[in-house]
């Protein structure tokens, strides 16, 4: 089981809540990679988010960036908006990235995106959310499958390729390509179906009412004619490690607490409720906040559950201090990721 | 337990969902455990569909849009800019259940719900313009759907609104959201379904009847 963690950057703030600098958050963001690495994190995934509070809008360019400086962990997307972005474009920076990297470290994750904020920054149209998604994605899958730098390829929502040079290729050959969905069903079938592997994205109810998608998910792709083994599941969700549940729930509240008071500004949503929070944290809820035995073994037993690869959590929301934030890196590194070991082996 | 079951499918009735998204889906699952036959079709034909309806809502069947059509009680739960992909006519004279939200904010802005103050079951239903539009089950995450229902008569149960222009239909409804685990409280006609749109307390938040009819009562004297 590899452990990991993501993010979007989120902005630090100052006491009297204002936000600080997007050029901070990008420095802490690169710093907190850098410092996964070196503490043994089997993953980190980046972005895609555009605003001042969640401002790692660039995952392609951070991953580059981090592919330089560390050596060991796997980098990704988390996710990419591909609908909105050319797929020939992140291909290749995702490419570069991973040569940097020494090859096979660096992967893409494709999403929808969880908001809509991408559709008037780039100019696209909503009308044209299911078209953008699904060509760009046989598109980045057809690059990539690519038995050549040269691709073939045309739909309606980009320019024809025409025998095309798309370069570089990946020093491994190619690029892992995960599937991002936040649990629609549909999206499990079509991640089974093209053979991808799916990451799913929990961040509220009990994980493990999504059993049903990962078999699902399995049973379409094994119907395709896909092997096992190319059929891979893994789960982001919030969470905070810290040596007590205690301190890990007291740590985590005030950025969640930040979150949701934005987001309910956009979304027309009350003050958020101390009540929900503590109930989203204790099994079976939706967030890994504890001690490292707790989170351990609520990673555990979700994949009695789903089967998962990796297991990686959102750590930094709100602007949670940068010192908090690499402390419970550093926890899941070298607490956790143990644990959950010896816990499966013992299974 | 299968005699039970046969049982329940025929006093209950079968019940339509058009849309097998995270919302459709959930209210299946409600629906097949209260008894009742479900019919569940998208956009896609029913062999497309045929493995998630087995595997995410077993007991359910999947079959084309026109045969979920034909049941008792529809439930239309499809992305919102889909909706005139809807055959209206299929729905001449049936009960629908609108289940959909217009949330600009996450799904970006709709011309047609952007054009007047009508409630978005009203444009739903101007489009549905032969149907029976009963607006239920908007103010419920899907997530929340089964952790949260509760056989009749349990304390603090949970609360729906419903809205609506047809009397009748608003009984069959109603019944049909106590069988699946919700008391009920009606907010008034079709138009008043606006005061548990997104933005409101009442979609905000998670009330037993007695609340939910206060805070219903407490929009209509500020409106």
């Amino acid at each position: 089981m590899e452990i990991g963690a993501y993010s979007f950057g989120d902005s630090q703030r100052n006491a009297d809540g204002s936000l600080r600098s997007t050029t901070e958050a990008v420095q802490n963001l690169f710093a907190a990679i850098k410092h996964a690495d070196a503490a043994g994190l089997d993953y980190f995934g980046v972005g895609e988010h555009h605003t001042t509070t969640m401002p790692a809008s660039s995952p392609g360019a951070m991953i580059a960036a981090a592919a330089a400086a560390t050596t060991r962990i796997k980098l990704g997307s988390a996710a990419s908006i591909i609908g909105t972005d050319d797929p020939v474009r992140i291909f290749q920076q995702f490419a570069t990235a991973d040569v940097i990297s020494g090859g096979g470290r660096v992967e893409i994750t494709a999403g929808r995106g969880s908001s809509v904020e991408t559709f008037p920054l780039f100019g696209h149209s909503l009308e044209e959310y299911d078209d953008l998604y699904a060509q760009k994605l046989d598109l980045l899958m057809t690059i990539n499958n690519s038995e050549t730098e040269n691709v073939t390829w045309s739909g309606t929502v980009r320019p024809a390729l025409d025998n095309l040079a798309v370069v570089p290729r990946p020093a491994s050959g190619k690029l892992p390509i995960w599937l991002a969905t936040g649990g629609n069903a549909s999206s499990s079938a079509r991640a089974g179906q093209l053979g991808l592997p799916v990451s799913y994205g929990i961040i509220g109810g009990a994980p493990h009412r999504f059993a049903p998608l990962a078999e699902l998910y399995r049973r379409s792709g094994a119907a395709a004619g896909h092997v096992p083994e190319s059929l891979k599941v893994s789960v982001g969700a919030l969470g905070f490690v810290a040596p007590t549940k205690k301190e890990a729930l007291e740590r985590f509240y005030p950025g969640w607490h930040n979150l949701n008071v934005e987001m309910g500004r956009l979304r027309g949503w009350p003050a958020p409720d101390k009540r929900a929070y503590l109930a989203q944290a204790d099994a079976p809820g939706a967030y890994y906040v504890g001690s490292p035995d707790e989170v351990a073994e609520r990673i555990v037993h979700l994949h009695g559950y789903l089967g998962h690869m990796r297991h990686f959590l959102q750590m930094d929301i709100g602007g949670i201090p940068q010192e908090q934030l690499l402390e419970s890196i550093t926890l899941l590194a070298t607490e956790v990721k143990p644990r959950v070991e010896r816990l499966l082996a013992a299974k | 337990m299968d005699i039970g079951a046969q049982e329940h499918v025929a006093t209950r009735g079968t019940i339509g969902i058009l849309g097998a998204g995270r919302v459709g889906t959930a209210i299946a699952r409600l629906a097949v455990a209260a008894g009742y036959r479900v019919k569940i079709a998208t956009s896609k034909p029913a062999a497309d569909n045929a493995l998630i309806i087995e595997i995410v809502t077993p007991g359910a069947e999947a079959v084309d849009a026109p045969e979920a059509a034909d049941s008792d009680l529809v439930v239309v739960a499809v992305p919102l800019h889909k909706y005139k992909g809807v055959g209206a006519d299929m729905l001449a004279g049936k009960v629908v259940i609108d289940a959909m939200n217009y949330w600009s904010v996450t799904d970006g802005d709709i011309a047609d719900f952007e054009a007047d103050d009508r409630s978005s079951s009203e444009v739903v239903a101007a489009h549905l313009s032969a149907s029976r539009v009963v607006k239920s089950f908007n103010h419920i995450g899907y997530h929340e759907m089964e952790p949260d229902s509760a056989p009749t008569g349990t304390a603090d149960r949970r609360a729906l609104a419903l809205a609506g222009d047809d009397t009748d239909a608003k009984e069959q409804v109603a019944a049909f959201i106590d069988a699946l685990g919700f008391d009920v409280v009606d907010a008034g006609d079709l138009a008043a379904g606006r005061n548990y749109e997104p933005g409101t307390e009442v979609f905000n938040g998670r009330f037993n009847a007695g609340e939910l009819s206060t805070k219903l009562r407490g929009s209509l004297v500020s409106a």
